[in-house]
């Protein structure tokens, strides 16, 4: 699969976000190259879609959490964050959502250039649905557009289209305790489609799914991230997960989290159910599951 | 009723209160116990017959104080709750106060109001102190717990406070403030009673508090059973009817409203 074409609001050049403390240059030094076992070589020529520098997050009960961490994603790219429970690879997307404020370093996402009302930079999916129960599925697609007060007629147009692409255009009018978790999943996946986001931010979407209805919506999510071109940040703590979506994965070390690898999940076969069987998808997951090995060492049960 | 196990929960109470009455009119009866001393259930009833024009006067009024006084116990807790969830400053300030006006016995506060205050005023007063305070107390906490990350994807999307409060906030906290009005509409009859009792002393009044202290110093037993019952009664469609509100608002997504078998 050849990587998809940029979009074009991500041609604008870097704006940073004014969050976090600017350090200046930022020595790389912490990241040996000995770590770095492969190293994305293609640049495309519209720049990153987020770049992180020097992003550190420190607890006020002095326990640093993450980094520091250097990220780059470029536009279009769909990139796993993958390490054991409490690297910090939640709280790296929360920053550069802006939910959590870096202890150091900036976050600098790319321009989102456009007019529109309720349109937004980034869509973010919660581990759990995160949904409104005293509202209808239509009613919790629509709270961003309402939240911007996006015109009427624009907006019941942009919830059809996005219940339209979850699968969900039937539902619109139930309440999310009358839907099964994978639904709820679509749903909260539709409201941070809706607002036509350059990036897609998810934190363990799919955790805590059964097996089919994770291999079901993997699926989904691929069509819709070819469909829409899309930068997406995926966390995950499952190996397979990341190597079935991604075009790169970034495996984070134990806490505080850093890069500890990076693989480039450059897959001949198309992905798809074949590919979950492939000895291609096998080798894959073995090498990243190597590389994840360290960041679980000295952990008890691991 | 939809199974025999149901109908059964709703036969036994009334079984055991068709029993109780036969046997409090067995005894009366038995033993010709004044009236002055025990009025049988049956005498109550005529009485309650009887004097309806007097009671059901007095039992507008009784209804009336406490309908005002739920009102500002309703309104004034959830403005005060929402006032002290947009200002810290403020409930630091302003809450110990609330839970002094709780804890201390309204029945002791009802004669001072009485001084400074109108009686009818001071009445509703009463009926407010009682119960404000579990809709305030309620509804902090139902503001309080508002779903961390639903909360976050209101930051993300840029939301102002009002728009956080009117579409997150106050729906999450719906439940919780609907709790409170359930127990305020108890506490709002019992600060009426209270207030009425301690106004009757003072000479005026005509709710059904009033009759009951009014009968008692005129040994009009009967009466007070029959004022009583009525206050009993009063009490019990004010529980059912906000239950009822409380189903209504909640049915289609809250857990407490649905049935078991969803």
């Amino acid at each position: 699969m050849g990587p998809a074409p940029p979009h074009p609001a991500l041609r604008a050049d870097l704006s940073p976000v004014g969050r976090g403390v600017p350090r200046g240059t930022i020595a790389l030094s912490h990241i040996q190259p000995s770590m770095i076992e492969s190293i994305v070589p293609e640049t495309d020529a519209s720049g990153p879609a987020v770049r992180l520098r020097g992003v550190t997050k420190t607890y006020d009960s002095g326990v640093a959490a993450l980094g520091p961490l250097d990220l780059d994603v470029k536009s279009g790219e769909f990139v796993s964050l993958l390490g054991p429970s409490g690297c910090g690879k939640s709280t790296a997307l929360r920053i550069i959502a802006g939910l959590a404020a870096p202890s150091t370093g900036t976050v600098e996402l790319a321009h989102h250039d456009t007019e529109r009302r309720g349109s937004h930079r980034i869509g973010f999916v919660f581990q759990e649905p995160t949904l409104m129960p005293w509202a209808t599925v239509r009613d919790n697609v629509r709270l961003p557009l309402k939240l911007a007060r996006a015109p009427a007629t624009d907006a019941e147009m942009r919830i059809d289209a996005a219940l339209d692409q979850v699968g969900l255009a039937e539902f619109a009018g139930a309440y999310p305790r009358e839907l099964s978790g994978g639904m709820k999943m679509r749903v909260s996946l539709a409201r941070a489609l809706v607002t036509d986001p350059d990036i897609l931010l998810m934190d363990e979407p799919f955790a805590a799914l059964d097996e089919i209805t994770r291999f079901r919506l993997n699926n989904d999510l691929l069509t819709l991230w070819r469909d829409l071109h899309k930068t997406v940040i995926f966390v995950t703590h499952s190996v397979f997960e990341s190597v079935y979506l991604s075009e790169r994965v970034i495996v984070m070390t134990a806490r505080p989290g850093r890069i500890g690898a990076e693989f480039r999940i450059a897959s001949t076969e198309p992905r798809g159910e074949e590919f979950r069987t492939s000895a291609e998808y096998a080798a894959f997951c073995r090498e990243v599951s190597h590389a994840l090995a360290p960041s679980y060492a000295g952990q008890a049960g691991a | 009723m939809k199974s025999p196990q149901d109908l059964i929960r709703f036969l036994l109470p009334v079984a055991v209160f068709a029993a109780g009455l036969v046997l409090w009119e067995a005894i009366v009866r038995t033993y010709g116990i004044q009236p002055y001393v025990l009025p049988s259930p049956l005498l109550v009833l005529k009485t309650l017959v009887a004097d309806w024009p007097i009671l059901s006067q007095s039992l507008g009024v009784t209804l009336l104080t406490t309908l005002e006084g739920f009102v500002a116990a309703a309104v004034g807790g959830v403005v005060l709750a929402l006032l002290f969830n947009q200002s810290k400053w403020l409930e630091y300030s302003l809450f110990p106060y609330a839970v002094v006006l709780q804890v201390t016995p309204v029945i002791a506060i009802a004669p001072l109001l009485l001084i400074y205050l109108q009686q009818q005023t001071a009445v509703i007063v009463c009926a407010w102190i009682v119960a404000f305070f579990p809709v305030l107390s309620n509804t902090t906490l139902g503001l309080n717990s508002v779903d961390r990350n639903l909360a976050g994807l209101f930051q993300l999307y840029g939301a102002s406070r009002l728009q956080t409060l009117l579409f997150l906030k106050l729906p999450a906290a719906l439940p919780y403030i609907l709790g409170g009005l359930r127990i305020a509409g108890g506490l709002s009859l019992i600060g009426a009673v209270v207030a009425e009792i301690a106004a009757g002393s003072a000479g005026a009044g005509s709710g059904l508090a009033f009759r009951i202290a009014e009968s008692g110093y005129r040994l009009n037993i009967p009466r007070m059973f029959a004022a009583l019952l009525l206050l009993s009664l009063a009490g019990i469609v004010i529980y059912g009817l906000l239950a009822l509100v409380s189903h209504l608002l909640l049915r289609r997504w809250h857990e407490s409203a649905l049935g078991k078998e969803s």
